[in-house]
């Protein structure tokens, strides 16, 4: 493959689109589950019995956005989403008649910034030609032609990305730690273990664009120097890793993945490492230690992996949305980038909006976003008329926001000091009938069940909060044991080895700095003001309470 | 060192070479040129062809990749995954993420409770339902969201979903 053939690949893709209309049906695994497939079907019989393939294509896509309306029927170049779509709708779609939102003027989308999921929706995510076809791999181009290693390093430094897994460690300085290491061999890993409850970022983009990650990966080997990846993904997410096979396999056979890539000395290959079902594989070097064929436990750092990583050698690890922010940077600028979102955190942040608000589904927004904007203009506001209570992000390792901080800028700092994290973009909605004392000992068992037993804080340290926890739900506690939990609770943090356990305290300490008078209720009272939790003893003897 | 380990499965049974399913698995190994490291990618084949992964074959699987048998036993007991007991005829998965908990996950573990007495993790005595529980299967804009036989079921409740199992089992 070479310059020529590329662009040929993108005029010969425009050429054969510019009088068509394209049908796009979300085949993400949630829309797939409310009956898309059948809606294709539908589609192109439509077509074939009106004789009118040559003027409209339908492709399967990945997600559209708002999930809980599929299946999702969006038609390009008119921008008119089609909501609950059903197959008995295809005449009606294909004659545009359907009462379909034209979709910038919804509420939903008309403050999203689409950089990671540019194009997911837009192309089939199956070829490499409607990606090439939408810009994919001519970042790749520029960088392997006409770009020194330390050149990358310096522009995606420059333009401010910070990891998308959660911690938000600035991309440039681990990139440039990595490239300086001097190895026979190092290696690229892409973290696609998205174990938190609740976030779907990294499935969407790797079954909506996994040519947008890959070529991610590949700058970065470039500019690292790694001939080798991996992506880690998890075994939860079937069609995200038959998707990034098809676009492994397809690279491949297009020269751009392989031996002298774009005729270039740049060598590069990929493999697809798939988890089995341990959230603690989302750290580095317990992923590490599953890569190798292990049991997923982590190991202390330093040696960071950008010195020692997998089998020991230089390693750079990042997150899927991470890869999937690279090429648009190349392609654009870091200054463009850096101009999108707030001083400290540039650029945009995919969540995954779910629990009880009207409109659950995929977003991505500016950094900077308030929470309240989050929630009441793009999601609708709390389900059922229901009044609000909290926001959880980040999941076992994050917190729990209340109301009177929907105002606060969404960015890595203000979340941290909020008692929660970014983390990787899960956003779940509470209201008035979810009980914090039950959250908090719901992300307790989470972490008790995760926790791989190897140092004592974080394995001893979650089953006693448990239990600490479920006795103050079952109304069988009293205040010294909530002294025993905010005792315990520092000291998990501080002694843990690994993230999970450091983490593992957060949910119980944002809902104890914002509900305390639910946790006092059911400590005092006996009572449990959402009726969650169903207290072994009552105070039934005064009745004020009841 | 392996065979001294093995020693200690009782319940191990020998592994026939005929069986079609062992093929496969050995053609899976030989795609991994035995690598160690492929570990995980083995149990999964395993996992997928035999509904969990038996004794015996960790021993065979241990023999093959020149490991101790001990650490494929570590392995699997690890991940979530692989389970060393059959798991039913028909499984049916309920999501206990975060946001179908909140959506009312526990309520639907319940329920199938009260009607097949069966908790996650078990199954019914005559084998046909296996009752699981996955952590988040990352569809949660459609919570509670329940998995019968590969099926993703979206949306669902406590009524819905046994009218399913009823039907089906």
């Amino acid at each position: 493959m070479n310059l020529q053939q590329l662009t040929d690949i993108q005029e010969n893709f425009q050429k054969k689109h510019k009088d068509i209309k394209r049908i796009c049906v979300c085949a993400g695994a949630g829309c797939i589950s409310s009956g898309s497939l059948e809606v294709v079907r539908a589609l192109k019989d439509t077509l074939k019995e009106r004789g009118l393939e040559n003027s409209f294509e339908v492709i399967s896509t990945g997600c559209l956005g708002p999930c809980n309306q599929g299946p999702l029927v969006k038609v390009l170049p008119d921008e008119v989403l089609y909501e609950r779509a059903l197959p008995t709708d295809a005449g009606r779609i294909v004659d545009g008649t359907t009462g379909g939102a034209t979709v910038s003027n919804t509420a939903f989308f008309n403050k999203q910034v689409k950089v990671v999921l540019e194009n997911c929706g837009r192309i089939n995510p199956e070829s490499i030609e409607e990606a090439i076809g939408h810009g994919a791999y001519s970042a790749l181009h520029k960088v392997l032609t006409g770009m020194k290693r330390e050149d990358v390093i310096v522009e995606i430094r420059d333009s401010g990305l910070r990891g998308r897994g959660g911690a938000g460690d600035p991309t440039g300085v681990k990139w440039d730690h990595v490239s300086k290491y001097v190895s026979d061999i190092k290696y690229v890993i892409c973290n696609g273990d998205e174990g938190d409850p609740g976030a779907f970022m990294d499935r969407s983009v790797l079954e909506g664009d996994p040519h947008r990650v890959l070529e991610g990966m590949l700058i970065a080997g470039y500019a690292v120097g790694a001939p080798k990846g991996y992506l880690y993904v998890r075994a939860e997410y079937p069609l995200a890793i038959k998707r990034f096979e098809t676009a492994l396999k397809q690279a491949k056979s297009h020269g751009i993945l392989g031996n002298h890539i774009f005729e270039t000395d740049f060598n590069f290959e990929v493999e697809i490492r798939v988890g089995a079902g341990a959230f603690v594989c989302g750290e580095e070097t317990a992923l590490i230690a599953s890569i190798e064929g292990g049991r997923g436990v982590p190991r202390p750092r330093p040696p960071y992996p950008a010195q020692s990583g997998l089998w020991g050698k230089p390693t750079l690890i990042n997150n899927v949305e991470t890869f999937a922010s690279i090429a648009p940077i190349l392609a654009n600028g870091s200054q463009w980038f850096k101009k999108i979102g707030t001083s400290k955190s540039a650029g945009t942040k995919v969540f995954a909006l779910a629990g009880k608000i009207n409109q659950t589904g995929l977003i991505e927004v500016p950094m900077g976003i308030t929470l309240r904007e989050i929630i009441f203009d793009l999601g609708g506001g709390v389900a059922g008329g229901k009044k609000f209570k909290a926001a959880q992000t980040g999941g076992p390792s994050g917190g729990c926001i209340s109301e009177e901080h929907l105002d606060v800028q969404m960015d890595y700092e203000n979340l941290m000091s909020l008692g929660s994290i970014m983390g990787s973009g899960g956003l779940i909605v509470m209201d008035e009938t979810s009980c914090m004392v039950d959250v908090a000992r719901f992300f307790m068992e989470f972490c008790m069940d995760e926790s791989c037993g190897k140092c004592i804080p974080c394995r001893a340290g979650t089953k006693q909060m448990y239990d600490l926890l479920s006795k103050i739900c079952a109304g069988e506690a009293n205040l010294g044991h909530l002294a025993l939990l905010e005792e315990l609770a520092p000291t998990i943090k501080e002694t843990s080895l690994c993230g999970l356990g450091m983490t593992a305290p957060n949910p119980f300490l944002s809902t104890l700095r914002y509900f305390k008078h639910e946790y006092m209720e059911h400590i005092v009272e006996k009572r449990c003001r959402a009726g969650v939790c169903k207290m072994t003893s009552t105070m039934a003897t005064s009745g004020v309470h009841s | 060192m392996a065979k001294a380990v093995l020693n200690h499965f009782s319940d191990i049974q020998p592994v026939t070479k005929d069986d079609s399913r062992i093929k496969r698995l050995q053609s899976v190994i030989n795609r991994h040129q035995k690598r160690p490291d492929a570990l995980i990618e083995i149990l999964h084949g395993v996992q997928d062809s035999y509904g969990y992964v038996p004794l015996s074959l960790m021993a065979f699987i241990a023999q093959e990749l020149k490991v101790p048998a001990s650490r494929i036993y570590g392995v699997v007991t690890f991940y979530h995954f692989f389970s060393t007991k059959p798991r039913g005829e028909h499984t049916c998965v309920i999501c206990t993420g975060t946001a179908c908990h909140v959506r009312g996950a526990q309520v639907i573990l319940d329920a199938i409770h009260d009607d097949y007495k069966i908790r996650p993790g078990e199954q019914t005595p005559d084998g046909k339902l296996g009752l699981q529980m996955a952590r988040c299967l990352g569809c949660c804009s459609l919570g509670p969201v329940a998995v019968f036989d590969n099926d993703i079921i979206p949306k669902t409740d406590a009524k819905r979903l046994l009218a399913i199992l009823h039907e089906k089992i």
